[in-house]
């Protein structure tokens, strides 16, 4: 397969699952500012949404004030922000475009319909709670209706574990930005422990990586904030969590390298990444320092995107 | 201008035999039913994403081509006139083409000026004496053919670089048939779906004679935002070979490779989008980013197949074209089946005394122009337009043909006033091999949307049909 191809199709996956990861972060940013002050204290959320998105400088280049108002639009509708929803979705339908003959006919209709609504729907942004709520639902469902048509529809060679790689590469770094910026509500001070505002600041994490549902099942207890960390990080039946992240990256890699005929660097960094998870303990992890921890993850994560580009995609 | 020929209602409103079904049909169809068709196959040409880029014009980059749903049909007794004249003409480009690279008789005959040919500049100097694979340079040609009456049909343009518009062909009737089984089932329509299976073979026949197993083929686009690109990739995917750009192959030693997630892979035969002039920064524009360094030496050592050849321009030029007639009987000693415009070259004086005379009344062309830019149609022009024109010709007669204003043909076309005739071509692809000279029969026909206009291109606003040719 062209390099030029798997890096589209790499890519692709990239900018939908970050799309998805936006519209969630807005969701959960919208119910939580809906909440009286009492609940969430003075924080500004809108500010910490921005963080997760890792785009809170460039906001500042552009806006004042990061209220609701000015966060939504330079999320979702912003043209000057590279990784708003909307220039995923653009940059989504040109990766597309340039590899449409590696997509099949659904794929390609999802993102082509989803570019076309952009235009049409939602080409002046949305002027109400309940629009915006519907253009959410909107972005939700393009990115499972790409996911659920690539997992139904695609032949299972590298074109789709390439794309695999792209989404579960972007899966995880967005999962450990969610707790980088909320290990402060995690690992409160002592005072704060166990106060209103932490219960509505945690489901607020759960909601934006939709994991509050799945927390009540793995764990059958009430809010607590390592076990939401161990939830994110170290549970292998929860999608979005790191670990569960790295088993997929191993395994599509492993597929690639098989079909290849030949390992590589990548292989060997994903499965080191991988056993670093598996061993570790939450006790470990809060002792040694969350943030580090994660820290260390972003870092190690972004590694295995230049170290597969290097190896398949130049 | 005489009043135009119409395909359905013949000359006197009598209805043509090949259009009687279409027409019992349509008076049962309420226009209303028609209407809604016509909506439901816009939302599937949207949907799919046959799109297609107008230069310089930033709203709409992409834009659809309208698709007009009435098909235009031509029996099985026209097709085989013009499959025969088409096969004609392209043999003839074919040995042309090796004449003007190799020996040159036809110079020699003074059958065509030698400055035509050598003072052109689509005429390849690094061609000379460079041997192709089984001599065959056109390997797809679109040929533009357009008809005035019930007997005669004419050739307009031979496009023997990179002819696009094939997708359409294929996607028009896949459409056609969702859209409409009823009407399918009442004709006998000659598929065209056997295209992209005839290019295939068409390609792989002209690898280059050593190569040792099954060639590789590759279709080299010059990227997502070239105005044919949902074609390339259309092609690609139908034909199962990688759609490249320039970035994606390596010369390495004279031979071809793209870059793959395995690593490099030999290519040996490329059905090149990309024009001459793009093709190789080391031998051709030295600013094109979209060539690959090195491609026209490995073409020229012989490892590597570009389909068509590098200077197939010389071909279409289009005051090269005013010498097909004299091109046909030279080297096939035959008439030609199909007939040429008449056609004045303002490059020789009286011509160009009496296009400036008539240019009123004339179609002027630029030599080397394309897709219906740069045309002055002089029935249809303000008075303003003909000057500007004039002085152009004046500055620059070498760079202008004229032809009569033809009175195209016309076919019933979905309007907002209801059917109305609306003038038409047609433009059937020609493939050629190794060993044989291939053509689907259908092609794709243009139509002017707008009434009266003479201008069918796609990016001046016209739109498409459907192409029918009844298997009798």
């Amino acid at each position: 397969m062209l390099s030029r191809t798997a890096e589209n199709l790499y890519w692709l996956a990239r900018y939908v699952e970050r799309a998805e990861y936006l519209a969630r972060t807005i969701e959960a940013t919208l119910r939580v500012t809906a909440l009286p002050n009492t609940y969430i204290g003075q924080t500004n959320e809108w500010d910490s949404a921005l963080l997760t998105a890792g785009v809170s400088a460039s906001f500042y280049s552009h806006y004042d004030e990061a209220n609701e108002k000015n966060v939504v639009e330079y999320l979702a509708f912003s043209t000057a922000n590279p990784s708003s929803i909307r220039n995923c979705i653009e940059n989504a339908r040109l990766n597309s475009r340039s590899v449409r003959t590696a997509l099949t006919s659904e794929m390609w209709d999802t993102i082509n319909s989803a570019w076309i609504d952009l235009q049409e729907v939602w080409g002046k942004g949305t002027k109400s709670r309940e629009e915006l709520a519907k253009f959410l639902r909107f972005v939700l469902e393009t990115s499972l209706r790409f996911d659920g048509s690539a997992y139904r529809t695609m032949l299972r060679n590298d074109a789709y574990w390439f794309s695999r790689l792209g989404l579960h590469l972007e899966r995880a770094d967005n999962t450990a930005r969610i707790l980088d910026v909320k290990y402060h509500v995690l690992l409160p001070e002592e005072e704060h422990v166990g106060g209103p505002l932490d219960y509505y600041q945690w489901t607020s994490i759960l909601r934006s990586v939709s994991a509050l549902t799945a927390y009540h099942w793995v764990y059958r207890e009430t809010l607590k904030p390592w076990l939401i960390a161990d939830l994110l990080i170290l549970n292998d039946s929860l999608p979005r969590s790191m670990s569960s992240c790295y088993g997929n990256l191993v395994r599509n890699l492993d597929q690639i390298g098989v079909a290849y005929g030949r390992q590589g660097a990548a292989q060997r960094h994903a499965r080191g990444v991988r056993n670093r998870l598996e061993h570790s303990q939450m006790d470990d992890i809060f002792q040694r320092g969350l943030h580090e921890f994660i820290q260390e993850f972003i870092a190690d994560n972004a590694r295995l995107g230049e170290i597969i580009s290097k190896q398949y995609l130049i | 201008m005489a009043v135009a020929f119409d395909e359905m209602n013949g000359p006197g409103g009598d209805l043509r035999p090949a259009y009687q079904e279409l027409s019992r049909w349509l008076s049962e169809t309420p226009p209303d039913a028609l209407e809604y068709r016509r909506q439901e196959a816009e939302l599937l040409f949207r949907r799919i994403g046959i799109t297609f880029a107008v230069y310089g014009d930033s709203e709409a980059q992409e834009r659809l081509i309208p698709f007009d749903v009435i098909p235009r049909i031509i029996s099985a007794k026209e097709w085989t006139l013009l499959e025969n004249g088409l096969k004609q003409r392209v043999r003839a480009l074919n040995m042309f083409l090796r004449d003007i690279y190799h020996g040159r008789d036809i110079l020699r005959a003074n059958l065509i000026p030698d400055d035509l040919i050598f003072q052109n500049p689509v005429f390849r100097p690094e061609m000379n004496c460079q041997d192709v694979p089984h001599d065959v340079y056109v390997h797809i040609a679109g040929i533009d053919i357009v008809r005035v009456d019930s007997e005669n049909f004419f050739v307009l343009e031979d496009n023997a670089r990179t002819p696009s518009g094939v997708s359409y062909m294929l996607e028009n009737r896949e459409i056609m048939m969702r859209l409409f089984p009823d009407l399918f089932a009442r004709h006998r329509v000659a598929p065209v779906e056997k295209y992209p299976d005839e290019l295939l073979s068409a390609l792989r026949s002209v690898a280059p004679l050593h190569t040792s197993s099954e060639p590789t083929v590759a279709l080299m686009t010059p990227g997502v935002y070239n105005s044919a690109y949902y074609e390339h990739s259309f092609l690609a995917d139908k034909l199962g070979v990688e759609l490249v750009e320039g970035r994606d192959l390596i010369v390495k030693n004279d031979e071809v490779f793209m870059r793959t997630t395995e690593g490099l892979k030999r290519v040996d035969v490329i059905y090149r989008r990309v024009d001459d002039d793009f093709l190789d920064p080391l031998t051709f524009r030295p600013d094109s980013a979209l060539g690959v360094p090195g491609l026209m030496s490995a073409y020229m050592a012989g490892n590597v197949t570009l389909a068509n050849a590098v200077g197939t321009g010389i071909a279409d030029d289009k005051a090269v074209y005013s010498y097909m007639p004299e091109i046909v009987k030279f080297y096939l000693g035959e008439e030609p089946i199909l007939k040429n415009v008449p056609t004045w070259r303002c490059r020789e004086p009286a011509d160009l005394a009496y296009v400036l005379d008539h240019l009123g009344e004339l179609v002027v062309k630029e030599v080397h122009g394309s897709g219906g830019y740069g045309m002055l149609i002089g029935p249809a022009a303000t008075k303003a337009t003909i000057a500007a024109f004039r002085d152009k010709l004046k500055r620059e007669p070498e760079g202008f043909i004229a032809q009569p204003t033809l009175a195209l043909s016309t076919c019933p076309t979905c309007t907002a006033k209801g059917l109305a005739p609306r003038h038409v071509d047609l433009r059937p692809f020609v493939l050629t091999g190794s060993r044989q000279v291939t053509v689907v029969p259908g092609g794709l026909t243009r139509v002017a949307l707008q009434e009266g206009s003479l201008v069918v291109n796609s990016s001046q606003g016209g739109g498409t049909k459907d192409t029918w040719i009844l298997d009798e």
